[in-house]
C-alpha cells in the first residue's frame, strides 16, 4: 500500500504492507532510531511518538493507519542546536541512565506540559504512568519534567 | 587533595574530580542518537527469528523446513542437526554446564530454541517460523523444584552421560556442629520458609545481536548486548574454535542490563552461525516474550532459615537450608568457586560467632540462569533471608525491629572483620548509618502514628533492612569465570595538547561509565573531565578484563583507572622534572601540575608536560617518550557497601493493596565521584524493590507453561507504584581501594526488597501473620491475612 506521512515536517512515501508497525516503519523504513521498541503488548511506551499531536504507542498502530498524517518523533524535539526544555531538564536532573526509554518518555513528558504547563507531581506521574523505565525509579523523571515547567525556554545545559 | 575534598570547577564548570556534573553520555540520548544492537543495520544485512518450545518437556520427533525454506525472503533455516554438523549443537554455559543452542534430542523449557530462520526481513522470517512443522512427543514436566529429587521425577538432562537424577550440586559453607551447639543452647529459635521467587531483569532492551563473518578476511564482527564483551569473545573463541584475534565483538550503546546481559545466549551463536552460513551479516534481536522465557532469570530460592537468640535478643547462629532451582541448564554466571554465587553472606551485619548454610540445586523444566537481576552474586537472596528473619526473632520476642538491631549490629572497632563464614568485611560505622536513616524517616514518631492507627483499625507498617554486600569480584587467585580470573585492565593514552583518552574493559548499561571514569582520571591528573574521552565496549580498542556485574565496575575498573592515572603522573614527574632540569624528588604535585618545592611559581603543567612527553626535550634515562600508561588491577579483596533503608506502608486489608508511603535509602558506598550517579544508581534499584516485593514473578502452571511471559502477566513498577525516595548518606572509604569507593549499582535492588515485606508484614501482623512471600500482591496480601497463604510460583487454581 502506498502511503504518504509527514515526520518532523518532511514527507515521506513509501510502498509498504498493510500489516506494518508504525513503529517499523519510523525504525526501519525511515531510520529514524530514536524511537524504540521495549514489549509486544502496549505496556512499555518505548515506542512513543506523536500523531497529529496526540502521544500515541507506535507500535500499536499500523503504519498505514497514519497515511495522511503528521508524526514528530525524539529527533524533531530539539530546535537544530537547542535542546526542548524537556531534553534540557532530562539532563539537568539526571533523569535518564540507558536512555532506551527515554526517548518515548520525553515525547510523553513534552505533550503532558504542552496540555498542562503546571502540573503537580501527582499529575506529571499519572501521567508518564504508560512509559516504563527500570533504571531511573521516576523520580528524577519527574524532577526532569518540574524543571522543564519552570524553564519552559531557557538557558545553556552543559555537557 | 583527599577524596572528600571539593574538586575546584574546569572552565567549562565541571568538577576537576568528583563531585556533580552533568553526564558526558546524554546529548547522543536526548537526542534519539544513541547506537543500540538493533540500530545497527549493514550493508546486505539480514534478518532472523528463532522457533520455540511450546513445551516445557518434550522429545522432538521430527522437524519439517521444507516449507519454510520455500517461502520467498527465506535465506536459510538452521535447526539442531544442522549445528551438530558443525559440532555447535550444544555449548558451555559459564557454570561448566552444557546449553543447547538449537535442540536436538528433546526440548527442556518452554521457550527453548529449536530452529532459527533468516530471511530478507523480521516480518518473512516470523512468517517462515509458522511453516516449520515439529512434531513433539510430550514428556511430563518437572516445575516444582521440591519435586525434582522424588525418586520416579523425570530425568531432565538424559544428555549428560550416566544421569540419573535432577541433582546439580551440593554446597555449604560455615561451621555446621558450632552452629549447632549454638542452636541446642539458646533461649529462642525461630525458623521460617521463606521463598524468593523467580524474577526477571527485563531491562528495557531485548537481547540481540549483529553478526558480521567477513568471508574474504575470516574476521567475525559481533555486535551485541553484552556487559562482557571481553568474556564473550574469549568464549566464542573456545567454542566455536574461531581465532581470538579474528573477533571483535562490539557492545554499543546498552538499554540496560542488570544481569540480564552476562550469559551467551543460543541466538548470538545462531547469528554467528547464520552469517557464516549465508556470508551476509544477520541481526537478531527477540522480542519481550522471548526476553521473558528464555533469557536468564534471576533467584528462585527456597530456604529455609532459623536464627537463635538470648531472651534479650542477642542473636547468636543463623543457619540456612537452600532448594536452589536452575532451570533446565546450569547457566548461572558467577565465579567458579563460588556455585551458590555470594550467597554465604548470609550473616548480614550482625555480630555473632556461628552460622552455617547447605545449598541444593536442581534441574527442573524451566528457563536457564539464577545469577541476575543486580543481586551482586545472590547477596540479594542473603540479605532477604537474614533481614526476614531477624524481623520474625523481633516479632517472637515482641521487640522493636530498629532495637533488636541496634542491639547486634557490628561496631566500627570490629573492622576488618572476618564473618562465620569467611568474608573480610572492609569498613563499616553501622550503627551512624541506621541512625542517619531513623532521624530522616522520624522513626520514634512513626511508631507512634502507627499505634494510633491501630487503634483506629488502620493498617500501617514499618520495616527496617540493613544489609552488607561484598562486590567488585575479585581476586583473581579466588575467582575467575571459566578459568579467566576476574582482573581488569585500563589503558590511559595523553595525547600531546593535553587531552586523554581512557579505556576500560567494562561496559556501561546506563551507570554512566563515560563521566565517572573521566572524573577518576581527572582527580589523579587534574585534566577537565570534559578533556577525556572513555573508550569502551569495543573488544579490538580497549584492554581485556571481565566486564561490568556484580557491581565491580567501580572497586576492580575504577581501581585501574586510578592507578593508570597515578602512572601517568608518575611519569609526569620525571618529564617535568627534565623540563624544569631539577630531581624528581624536587617536585610537589598540586591538581594538574608539578612544581619546584619552596618555589612554586616553577612548574609544569600536564598539559604541558604531555606536549613535552611528545616533544624534542631529551628524556632521563630510561624514561620512554609519549604520556601512556597501562594497568591490569587485580583487587585484594571485594569492597562492602552497605545501607539502611526504612519503608513505610498502608495496607488495606479488605483488598490486600499495599501503598507505599514513604521509602528512606541511607547508603554507604564509601567515596562517591559523581553523587548525582550514585542517587540514580539507588533510585532504579529501589524501584526494583517495589516490583520484587510487590508485583513481579515469573510463575508456572503445573504443565511448565511460563505465566509471566509478557508485560501484561510480568507487571514492572511505575510512577504510580513508587514513592519519592528519600535519600541519605554516610561515607566510610574502603581502606584498600585507591579512591576509597565501593560499588554501588545494586545496593538498593539487593537491600529493598526486605524492606518493603517487613512493612508489609509489620502492617498486617495484628492479623498474626509472621512472614508472607513475595511479591505481596493485593490477592497474596489478602490470603495472607486470612491464613491461606499459596505458593506464590505456582499456578492457583
Ligand atoms: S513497544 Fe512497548 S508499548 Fe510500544
Ligand atoms: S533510562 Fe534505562 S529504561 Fe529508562
Amino acid at each position: 500500500m502506498q502511503v504518504t506521512i509527514t515526520v518532523n515536517g518532511v514527507e515521506h512515501s513509501r510502498d509498504i504492507e498493510p500489516r506494518m508497525l508504525l513503529v517499523h516503519f519510523i525504525r526501519d523504513e525511515l531510520l529514524l532510531r530514536g524511537t524504540h521498541w521495549g514489549c509486544d503488548t502496549s505496556n512499555c511506551g518505548a515506542c512513543t511518538l506523536w500523531v497529529d499531536n496526540e502521544p500515541v504507542k507506535s507500535c500499536t498502530m499500523l503504519a498505514v493507519m497514519a497515511d495522511g498524517k503528521a508524526i514528530r518523533t525524539v529527533e524533531g524535539l530539539a530546535n537544530g542546536a537547542e535542546l526542548d526544555p524537556i531534553q534540557k531538564g532530562f539532563m539537568e536532573c539526571h533523569g535518564l541512565q540507558c536512555g532506551f526509554c527515554t526517548p518515548g518518555m520525553m515525547m510523553t513528558c513534552r505533550a503532558l506540559l504542552d496540555g498542562n504547563p503546571h502540573p503537580t507531581e501527582a499529575e506529571i506521574r499519572e501521567g508518564i504512568s504508560g512509559n516504563i523505565c527500570r533504571c531511573t525509579g521516576y523520580k528524577n523523571i519527574v524532577a526532569a519534567v518540574q524543571w522543564a515547567a519552570e524553564n519552559p525556554a531557557t538557558s545553556e545545559v552543559t555537557a | 587533595m583527599t577524596a572528600l575534598d571539593e574538586a575546584p570547577l574546569s572552565a567549562a564548570g565541571n568538577p576537576i574530580g568528583f563531585g556533580r556534573m552533568h553526564r558526558k553520555e546524554d546529548v547522543r540520548f536526548l537526542r534519539g542518537e544513541g547506537n543500540y544492537v538493533d540500530d545497527v543495520n549493514l550493508p546486505g544485512m539480514l534478518h532472523s527469528a528463532i522457533l520455540r518450545s511450546p513445551y516445557a518437556h518434550a522429545r522432538i520427533v521430527s522437524i519439517d523446513t521444507s516449507a519454510a525454506l520455500a517461502l520467498p525472503g527465506v535465506h536459510a533455516v538452521i535447526t539442531g542437526e544442522t549445528l551438530a554438523g558443525l559440532g555447535l549443537a550444544w555449548m558451555p554455559t559459564l557454570s561448566y554446564d552444557t546449553q543447547a543452542v538449537l535442540a536436538t534430542d528433546k526440548v527442556r523449557f518452554q521457550g527453548q530454541e529449536v530452529a532459527f530462520v533468516i530471511a530478507d526481513s523480521r516480518y518473512i522470517a516470523k512468517d517462515a517460523l509458522e511453516l516449520i512443522d515439529v512434531e513433539y512427543d510430550a514428556l511430563p514436566a518437572v516445575v516444582d523444584a521440591k519435586k525434582a529429587l522424588d525418586p520416579g521425577a523425570p530425568i531432565i538432562r538424559d544428555d549428560k552421560e550416566g544421569k540419573t537424577d535432577n541433582h546439580i550440586y551440593d554446597w555449604e559453607a560455615g561451621n555446621k556442629a558450632d552452629t549447632d551447639a549454638a542452636f541446642a543452647a539458646a533461649d529462642v529459635v525461630v525458623t521460617e520458609d521463606i521463598l524468593y521467587p523467580r524474577v526477571h531483569p527485563s531491562p528495557m532492551e531485548t537481547c540481540g545481536s549483529v553478526a558480521h563473518m567477513d568471508p574474504v578476511t575470516g574476521k567475525l564482527v559481533l555486535y551485541t548486548t553484552t556487559q562482557a564483551p571481553h568474556a564473550h569473545r574469549t568464549v566464542y573463541a573456545l567454542v566455536a574454535g574461531l581465532p581470538e584475534h579474528k573477533i571483535q565483538v562490539i557492545s554499543p550503546d546498552i538499554g540496560g542490563g542488570f544481569g540480564n546481559k552476562v550469559p551467551i545466549y543460543p541466538g548470538y551463536v545462531c547469528s554467528i552461525v547464520g552469517s557464516i552460513v549465508t556470508g551476509k551479516p544477520v541481526k537478531w534481536v527477540e522480542d519481550r516474550a522471548e526476553n521473558l522465557m528464555s533469557t536468564g532469570f534471576a533467584r528462585d530460592y527456597h530456604m529455609n532459615v532459623s536464627i537463635a537468640s538470648t531472651k534479650e535478643g542477642k542473636i547468636l547462629a543463623v543457619k540456612v537450608d537452600v532448594l536452589a532451582d536452575h532451570g533446565a541448564f546450569n547457566g548461572v554466571a558467577q565465579p567458579t568457586n563460588y556455585p551458590a554465587g555470594f550467597f554465604h553472606i548470609f550473616t548480614g551485619s550482625y555480630d555473632y560467632p556461628a552460622a552455617y548454610c547447605n545449598v541444593k540445586a536442581v534441574y527442573t523444566n524451566k528457563a536457564p540462569g539464577g545469577v541476575a537481576y543486580a543481586c551482586s552474586f545472590r547477596i540479594t537472596e542473603a540479605v532477604y533471608a537474614i533481614e526476614r528473619i531477624v524481623d520474625c526473632l523481633a516479632a517472637e520476642l515482641k521487640m522493636d525491629s530498629a532495637e533488636l538491631r541496634l542491639k547486634n549490629l557490628l561496631r566500627p572497632e570490629q573492622f576488618p572483620y572476618t564473618s562465620p563464614t569467611g568474608w573480610e568485611y572492609d569498613s563499616g560505622d553501622y550503627e551512624k548509618t541506621m541512625r542517619v536513616a531513623m532521624d530522616i524517616a522520624g522513626y520514634d514518631e512513626l511508631r507512634r502514628e502507627q499505634a494510633e492507627k491501630r487503634a483506629k483499625g488502620e493498617y500501617m507498617g514499618i520495616g527496617i533492612s540493613f544489609f552488607t554486600e561484598g562486590v567488585g569480584a575479585g581476586p583473581r587467585k579466588h575467582m575467575d569465570i571459566l578459568g579467566l580470573g576476574m582482573a581488569d585492565g585500563c589503558d590511559l593514552r595523553v595525547h600531546p595538547t593535553g587531552k586523554a583518552q581512557v579505556r576500560l574493559s567494562v561496559q556501561s548499561q546506563g551507570q554512566g561509565h563515560e563521566t565517572t571514569f573521566a572524573q577518576i582520571i581527572s582527580h589523579e591528573l587534574g585534566i577537565p573531565p570534559e578533556d577525556i574521552e572513555v573508550i569502551h565496549g569495543d573488544t579490538d580498542n580497549t584492554p581485556f578484563g571481565l566486564g561490568t556485574y556484580g557491581s565491580r565496575s567501580t572497586p576492580v575498573s575504577g581501581a585501574a583507572a586510578a592507578l593508570v592515572g597515578r602512572k601517568v603522573r608518575d611519569k609526569a614527574r620525571l618529564i617535568a622534572a627534565a623540563a624544569l632540569e631539577c630531581s624528581p624528588d624536587d617536585l610537589e604535585w598540586e591538581l594538574g601540575r608539578w612544581f619546584v618545592k619552596g618555589d612554586p611559581t616553577r612548574g609544569k603543567t600536564i598539559q604541558e608536560i604531555a606536549f613535552a612527553a611528545h616533544g624534542s626535550l631529551e628524556l632521563p634515562e630510561g624514561v620512554e617518550g609519549h604520556l601512556d600508561a597501562q594497568v591490569v588491577y587485580n583487587p585484594p579483596n571485594l569492597t562492602y557497601p552497605y545501607g539502611c533503608y526504612i519503608c513505610v506502608v498502608d495496607v488495606d486489608p479488605g483488598t490486600g493493596q499495599v501503598k507505599v508511603r514513604r521509602f528512606i535509602a541511607v547508603d554507604d558506598c564509601g567515596t562517591r565521584i559523581n553523587p548525582m550517579i550514585v542517587e540514580g544508581q539507588v533510585h532504579g534499584g529501589l524501584a526494583d524493590g517495589i516490583g520484587m516485593a510487590l508485583m513481579e514473578v515469573i510463575a508456572f502452571d503445573e504443565d511448565g507453561n511460563n505465566l509471566g511471559g509478557s508485560f501484561m502477566d510480568y507487571l514492572l513498577p511505575t510512577s504510580m507504584e513508587c514513592p519519592d525516595w528519600e535519600l541519605g548518606e554516610t561515607v566510610t572509604p574502603s581502606p584498600h581501594h585507591p579512591i576509597g569507593a565501593k560499588g554501588v549499582g545494586e545496593s538498593a535492588t539487593v537491600g529493598s526488597p526486605a524492606a518493603i515485606v517487613n512493612a508489609v508484614i509489620d502492617a498486617i501482623s495484628p492479623f498474626g501473620v509472621r512472614h508472607a512471600d513475595m511479591p505481596l500482591t493485593p490477592a497474596n496480601v489478602w490470603r495472607a491475612i486470612q491464613g491461606r497463604p499459596v505458593r506464590t510460583d505456582m499456578a492457583v487454581e
